[in-house]
């Protein structure tokens, strides 16, 4: 039966009647059309701007930028160059996107579980916030929030004092500021060193647990030794922190650390609008455990509580957390937004007062686009190591 | 931010057979109307009236190469732009030319690849406060929040002013010049900083127009004046001689009244500049009797000035140095032979 064998791999040639090598062939020639196609649009910008006398270079990043920015987490002045106001604008991009993130994520979660709640009040508010804030664009909010709520505080002759030295008004909220003395290192040491016990101890109890079942009051000697313990060098140092109330002098507040008002309206703008999302998210993935698995743990005598948070809840974040992914994204490409009201992120110090002062128009907003790309890979790559962590272990 | 994207948009598929930018000139004359770039929305300067048809200086200056150039002081496109955008709509060709509030220096003259044409308003910084301050001068602005558009030479004069100072402050800034105005009359910052010119017209848009004052010191030089592409000569010529016309035109006592009975007036000056004598059209690439055009559809440069910011106007501003070279200020143009 010799004229039934398979034809010798040697008659294979490369030839378009094979399916594999036509695939290789398409592939290939499409890679290569899209790659000239990039190629052609870059070679073609670079000569229309060569011709139109723009700058092409980087030479930019390393003059002096000349302008001031309110609000800097990093060295700035108006003699840094232009490379450090880009630095600006990515550290406080980030530190927006970061802290949205995470009053975001704990917003939506409390609200997507009220949303469940047997308490017809609760539920209803619920419901109605994530109806409104989802259904309003994302600027008017932020605009609101800034021109309608942080903007009409009392002027800083007028402050609102609020009791430990703080003040409100349409300038921001300036809180006092932290002076350290001598000493100063050991309680912040304290603090790490409590840290470090506390996790510890967690471990321990959760071995003792394993093997005895016996529940160790975790939660209560956190508290105390996280409170206790620095508390303890603190007084034992001789106070070596103290706190120096702000004083109205002139135009303003002087002394004392200082939130912006373009800062809090992005910073809530954002958090409450994702917030609105995420709480629909984590609405459903609870609602998507299968009814039986809370059952089935009432029967087994755990409290509602527990049930909740050791049954339902891990298995709702396997659905939870790759929509919430999305949303981290979104949240990020939104605090772009903050443009419109004044906060100095990368788009507007970058791609706004440095693109306008060098003119540099293609670099600017080829680093600009890229920084986006860069964060948002970083978030996504994050979350999906998050996601199979939690994802369904097969045994 | 939009019309930034649409210029890198146009840097990136335009055709190269539209190299050289040497056809301004040809490209407005085929498409029969003329794209200028103006402010967004300042009183005097560009604004829309009530039906929606722009007014103001920079925008009468646009008005008169459209006369120059087609013919029709209507034919011209407005294209309102923030400060941010301004230059790169016109590196990447989205506007022919651009009458904006913009400041001659010799870094955007250098490194953008665009060239100033002249100065249409000679102008400077300074700073306007809320009476309730009590502030009588610039040096007692230490720790003032001062509010600024982005990406103007106001961010940068800032700067350097208060560094030379020693005075400590903080800078709001905006993108759009009514979010400025907007928040510095709502009280977040202190002061309104920007060109006076600016500085007056917003005053005229605010709530209360009297509760501010605009301080004795002038920071900066401020020379503000239309800008085109570079390597198109002709067309720098044009947005040049445009403006030097309306000069001439005011110093020889030419307005858009007289202009046509001037054209037999016997001073060879005037002759020259409505075209009777010489050949002011040919070499330049317009019809002969283009200056006539201008001043009689748009008018002479004080018929303009005072039409739209001076005392015509409710911005009253006084001429100062923007008053002729013969009258004590520096408007100058060079012969026309």
């Amino acid at each position: 039966m010799s004229d039934l064998s398979l034809p010798a791999p040697s008659r294979r040639s490369l030839s378009l009647h094979d399916k594999k090598v036509r695939g290789v062939f398409y592939q290939l020639l499409l890679a290569g059309g899209l790659l000239a196609l990039v190629l052609g649009i870059g070679m073609q910008t670079a000569s229309n701007m060569r011709i139109r006398g723009i700058p092409l270079s980087f030479d930019f990043w390393n003059e002096a930028a000349g302008f001031d920015i309110n609000q800097t987490l990093i060295p700035y002045d108006a003699l840094s160059t232009y490379g450090q106001a880009f630095w600006v604008g990515v550290v406080n991009t980030l530190y927006v996107s970061v802290l949205a993130i995470l009053l975001a994520t704990l917003l939506g979660f409390v609200v997507g579980v009220a949303r469940l709640s047997q308490n017809w009040i609760v539920s209803k508010v619920a419901t109605s916030y994530v109806e409104v804030v989802r259904n309003v664009p994302l600027l008017l909010q932020l605009l609101f929030w800034y021109n309608a709520v942080l903007k009409p505080l009392p002027p800083p002759k007028a402050s609102i004092a609020i009791p430990g030295g703080i003040y409100l008004n349409n300038r921001g909220l300036i809180v006092p500021e932290i002076q350290l003395h001598s000493g100063a290192g050991l309680v912040g040491l304290a603090f790490v060193a409590a840290i470090l016990c506390c996790i510890l101890f967690w471990f321990h109890a959760r071995s003792v647990q394993r093997q005895t079942g016996k529940q160790l009051p975790v939660l209560l000697i956190s508290l105390v030794t996280l409170i206790g313990f620095p508390l303890i060098i603190f007084l034992a140092a001789g106070e070596p922190v103290s706190f120096v109330a702000p004083q109205l002098k002139g135009f303003n507040f002087q002394g004392g650390h200082q939130l912006y008002p373009e800062f809090a309206a992005l910073l809530i703008g954002l958090s409450v609008y994702t917030g609105s999302y995420i709480a629909e998210i984590v609405r459903s993935g609870i609602q998507a455990v299968p009814k039986g698995q809370t059952e089935a743990a009432y029967a087994l005598g755990l409290a509602p509580g527990k049930t909740l948070r050791l049954v339902v809840v891990p298995q709702a974040l396997r659905i939870i957390i790759p929509p919430l992914t999305s949303q981290y994204l979104n949240l990020i490409k939104n605090s772009s937004l903050a443009v419109f009201i004044g906060y100095p992120d990368l788009v507007q110090i970058f791609a706004g007062t440095v693109l306008n002062q060098t003119g540099a128009a293609v670099q600017v907003m080829a680093i600009t686009l890229s920084v986006y790309l860069v964060i948002s890979i970083a978030t996504s790559l994050a979350m999906n190591a998050c996601n199979r962590h939690f994802a369904i272990v097969e045994r | 931010m939009r019309s930034t994207f649409k210029g890198l948009l146009a840097l990136a598929i335009a055709c190269p057979a539209s190299s050289a930018w040497s056809a301004t000139l040809d490209s407005v004359k085929k498409n029969d109307v003329l794209t200028c770039g103006t402010n967004s929305a300042t009183a005097g300067f560009s604004l829309p009236d009530n039906e929606g048809k722009w007014t103001g200086f920079v925008v009468d200056y646009c008005r008169a190469v459209a006369a120059a150039v087609l013919g029709d002081a209507q034919k011209v496109k407005f294209i309102p732009l923030t400060p941010k955008d301004r230059f790169t709509a016109l590196q990447s060709g989205e506007i022919d030319i651009l009458a904006h509030n913009a400041t001659w220096t010799s870094s955007r003259d250098t490194s953008l690849g665009i060239l100033f044409a002249g100065t249409y308003f000679y102008d400077g910084q300074g700073f306007m406060v809320h009476k309730t301050e009590n502030v009588t001068s610039a040096k007692g602005l230490d720790g003032a929040s001062i509010c600024v558009t982005q990406g103007t030479t106001t961010e940068l004069n800032l700067a350097d002013y208060f560094r030379s100072q020693s005075i400590k402050y903080t800078t709001v800034g905006f993108a759009d010049e009514e979010a400025v105005v907007k928040a510095y009359e709502e009280g977040r910052c202190d002061v309104l900083s920007a060109d006076t010119s600016t500085l007056n017209a917003s005053r005229l848009r605010m709530a209360n127009p009297d509760d501010s004052v605009v301080l004795p010191e002038l920071i900066s030089k401020e020379p503000l004046g239309p800008a085109v592409r570079q390597g198109d000569d002709q067309w720098f010529n044009v947005a040049k001689w445009t403006l030097y016309v309306m000069v001439a035109a005011e110093e020889y006592g030419v307005t858009s009244k007289n202009v046509d009975a001037m054209k037999s007036s016997d001073n060879p000056s005037i002759r020259r500049l409505l075209g009777v004598e010489g050949s002011i059209g040919k070499d330049i690439g317009l019809g002969d009797d283009w200056p006539v055009q201008v001043i009689k559809q748009v008018g002479n440069y004080g018929e303009v000035f005072d039409r739209n910011i001076g005392k015509d106007s409710p911005l009253k501003m006084e001429r100062g140095m923007n008053a002729l070279w013969n009258k004590g200020g520096v408007q100058y143009a060079p012969p026309i032979r």
